[in-house]
């Protein structure tokens, strides 16, 4: 298994849809294969289209809002005593994550293919959230599939999706959460494909829609790129880029442009749900070495039990709370490229209490994740080493959470 | 040879009616019940589906996810579904039996175990909802070669081009899924609507058993009449819900409906 340079991720795949021949594929129903064809077929002539990607990049500069900042954590980094501590402020984003990028694209290409109605789903409530603002901008009639446990600790996103005007419809089968929204959202699809769009929240699914969702958020790394540039001159000698993994949209955003650099100058790390250190339950099929299983129409790493049932995940974080993972990242966590490990409810909520006492940042209980593993490697690295962290969300919808296990602040 | 599958067609054939093919969850609601389902509605029945639940089931509507979450519920595992089969064919060795399920759990298994298991067990066919053509056809082909009936399935949505391609590469059975749904649904499309597209299926190959599936109940059966088979699924389940609700007994009950499924095609 190998890592093509100068190609895409999102294109290193071969013909059936599998990364390193074995990752991501596209296990659907038969109904689904005509609704999967067109989008392919849409999707591969408007990334090509000068007219489409001209429209792409002025709603991702005036409606999204870009760059998003990239700045130094000064105090995180003196607290610490070791490499540097960056971030990349993607929560200051349209909507406080970047969500925003997936759903704005897929809101561009449902009006592309002329159909008015668009599906999603979500876990912590910020995909839902994005696609309901991008379906009210373009005009889109938008129903969201939510687990209804999310829903419950997820009230500041639902609030906002109402607002905009979109349909929550609750789901109350299997955890009630992110896996059961997915689910529930592809059997909407399948009776609706006709009129409707689906947009996979993730970069997970089968293989068009991981490739919609890296092709979206690689806009974060494209900024970096000049971002480094410009602050150090050139790309400093050693980097290493954090991430936290849900199913891994915003960390393969995070990195596209870096893959094809040397893992020495640059390295990947993925930053998985460890759950509560006292249970057994997680959602780290990557660093938790979980078999490799097929799940919404995609084959992962994937938490199951020895039949092919899915396990119950456990997180903290409704974002992360997912069984599965995009199949780039299995591709990449077999080539070597990136290195995952996770990160328990514990250490992300210290790492927030950490962010937030030192940095006027307040980062989401996901990007929290990665803030974790960045304190923990920070102290043994030499001071030329910039660490930059991924902020890809913002505390806001964490309000209730937060407030129940740290109380008042 | 002829397979079991062909025979129970052409014996509905000679009857001058379809064949009524019934679709239960292995294990609803325990492994012993399911069984004595199984054996009593195949008096009944000319060909049984089996499921073999699984727990993310992404082209199931409710009544069948309540079916598979119940008897996953109950500790159903996969060789306790080998293990109803085995016993089923015990008494009914000439009753063709289906298998269906989601691929995961097929891949778990390992493919080629999986289809030893079914062929020493005597399974006649096996339906994979999530492995579509053409990403079916290695699977496809070891079924063949070990004499298992791998079932493509065709939908509305699927284009003409395609629907060449996999009758081509199909066994003695396709599954015509009536409509855009998943299982459960109501019928949203007008039988004479089903029966064009059906019509267009059966002329590529007239020598193919085309059932089709999705939405019929006792009200609708009939106007499908002219279909090689109907299945069956969502209000079986439905009704060993209702009968566990209602503390009654689902053997009886579900073997009412089934009874007066065959009498509505008769
Ligand atoms: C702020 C935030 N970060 C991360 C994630 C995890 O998703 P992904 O791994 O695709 O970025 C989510 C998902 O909801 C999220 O809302």
């Amino acid at each position: 298994m190998k890592l093509k340079r100068g190609i895409a991720l999102i294109d290193q795949h071969d013909q059936h849809g599998f990364w390193g021949g074995k990752f991501g594929g596209s296990f659907i129903p038969e109904t689904l294969k005509k609704p999967v064809e067109d989008l392919t077929n849409k999707f591969k002539k408007l990334r090509n289209d000068k007219k489409f990607l001209k429209k792409r990049d002025f709603y991702f500069k005036n409606y999204i809002g870009t760059p998003t900042s990239f700045v130094k954590l000064d105090n995180l980094t003196n607290h610490l005593e070791g490499a540097q501590i960056w971030t990349k402020v993607v929560s200051e984003a349209n909507g406080g994550a970047h969500k925003i990028y997936n759903a704005t694209v897929h809101a561009l290409i449902c009006k592309e293919m002329g159909k008015k109605y668009i599906v999603g789903d979500t876990g912590a409530g910020y995909a839902g959230k994005m696609l309901s603002m991008a379906a009210k901008k373009f005009g889109l009639k938008c129903k969201i599939f939510m687990g209804a446990k999310d829903i419950k600790r997820q009230k500041p996103n639902c609030d906002a999706m109402r607002k905009n005007g979109a349909e929550i419809v609750p789901v109350h089968s299997g955890s009630q959460t992110l896996v059961d929204a997915v689910s529930e959202c592809m059997r909407y699809w399948v009776s609706n494909c006709e009129n409707t769009h689906m947009c996979v929240g993730s970069t997970v699914g089968p293989n068009i829609f991981v490739k919609i969702c890296g092709w979206s958020t690689a806009q974060i790394s494209r900024e970096l790129k000049v971002q480094l540039k410009s602050e150090f001159k050139k790309i400093p000698k050693k980097i290493k880029l954090i991430n936290c993994v849900g199913g891994g949209s915003s960390a393969y955003g995070f990195w596209s442009e870096f893959i094809d650099y040397d893992k020495k100058q640059i390295e990947l790390i993925g930053v998985e749900a460890g759950g509560p250190k006292k249970s057994k339950l997680h959602a780290a099929p990557l660093s938790r070495n979980a078999k490799i299983g097929v799940l919404h129409g995609a084959a992962s790493y994937l938490c199951q039990n020895s039949e092919g049932q899915i396990n119950d995940t456990e997180s903290i974080s409704a974002g992360l709370d997912y069984p599965g993972v995009s199949p780039i990242h299995c591709f990449l966590k077999d080539t070597k490229r990136a290195r995952y490990t996770y990160a328990t409810d514990e250490d992300a909520l210290n790492a927030y209490v950490m962010v937030t006492k030192y940095e006027n940042l307040n980062p989401s209980l996901e990007p929290s994740h990665a803030f974790a593993e960045a304190i923990r490697i920070a102290p043994k690295l030499s001071k030329d080493t910039v660490i930059i962290v991924n902020s890809c969300g913002d505390a806001k919808k964490d309000r209730d959470i937060l407030k129940e296990r740290l109380g008042k602040r | 040879m002829v397979s079991l599958l062909n025979k129970a067609f052409q014996d509905a054939k000679n009857e001058k009616r379809p064949a009524l093919l019934t679709y239960i969850v292995a294990g609803d609601n325990t492994k012993m019940k399911s069984l004595e389902i199984l054996k009593s509605i195949s008096n009944y029945a000319d060909i049984c589906e089996l499921g073999f639940p699984h727990n993310t089931p992404i082209a199931d509507g409710g009544q069948i996810q309540t079916s598979a979450y119940r008897a996953i519920k109950n500790g159903i595992k996969i060789n306790d579904v080998f293990s109803i089969v085995k016993e089923f064919k015990k008494s009914k060795k000439t009753k063709p039996i289906i298998l269906m399920g989601y691929y995961n759990m097929i891949f778990q298994y390992n493919e080629n175990k999986f289809l030893d298991k079914c062929k020493k067990i005597k399974v006649d066919g096996l339906i994979v909802v999530d492995l579509p053509y053409p990403e079916n056809k290695k699977f496809a082909a070891r079924c063949k070669k070990k004499r298992i009936n791998f079932i493509q399935l065709v939908s509305p949505t699927t284009s003409s081009l395609r629907l060449k391609k996999i009758i081509k590469d199909s066994h003695d059975m396709i599954y015509y899924i009536s409509m855009l749904s998943t299982t459960g649904g109501k019928l949203k499309v007008s039988p004479k609507k089903i029966l064009e597209k059906y019509s267009k299926i059966k002329n590529h190959n007239k020598s193919k058993n085309v059932v089709i599936g999705f939405g019929i109940t006792e009200k609708s059966i009939k106007s499908l009449k002219k279909a090689d088979g109907l299945v069956v699924g969502s209000a079986i389940c439905k009704e060993i819900s209702n009968s566990i609700k209602k503390r009654q007994n689902p053997v009886t009950n579900v073997t009412n409906i089934v009874k007066r499924l065959k009498n509505k095609i008769k």
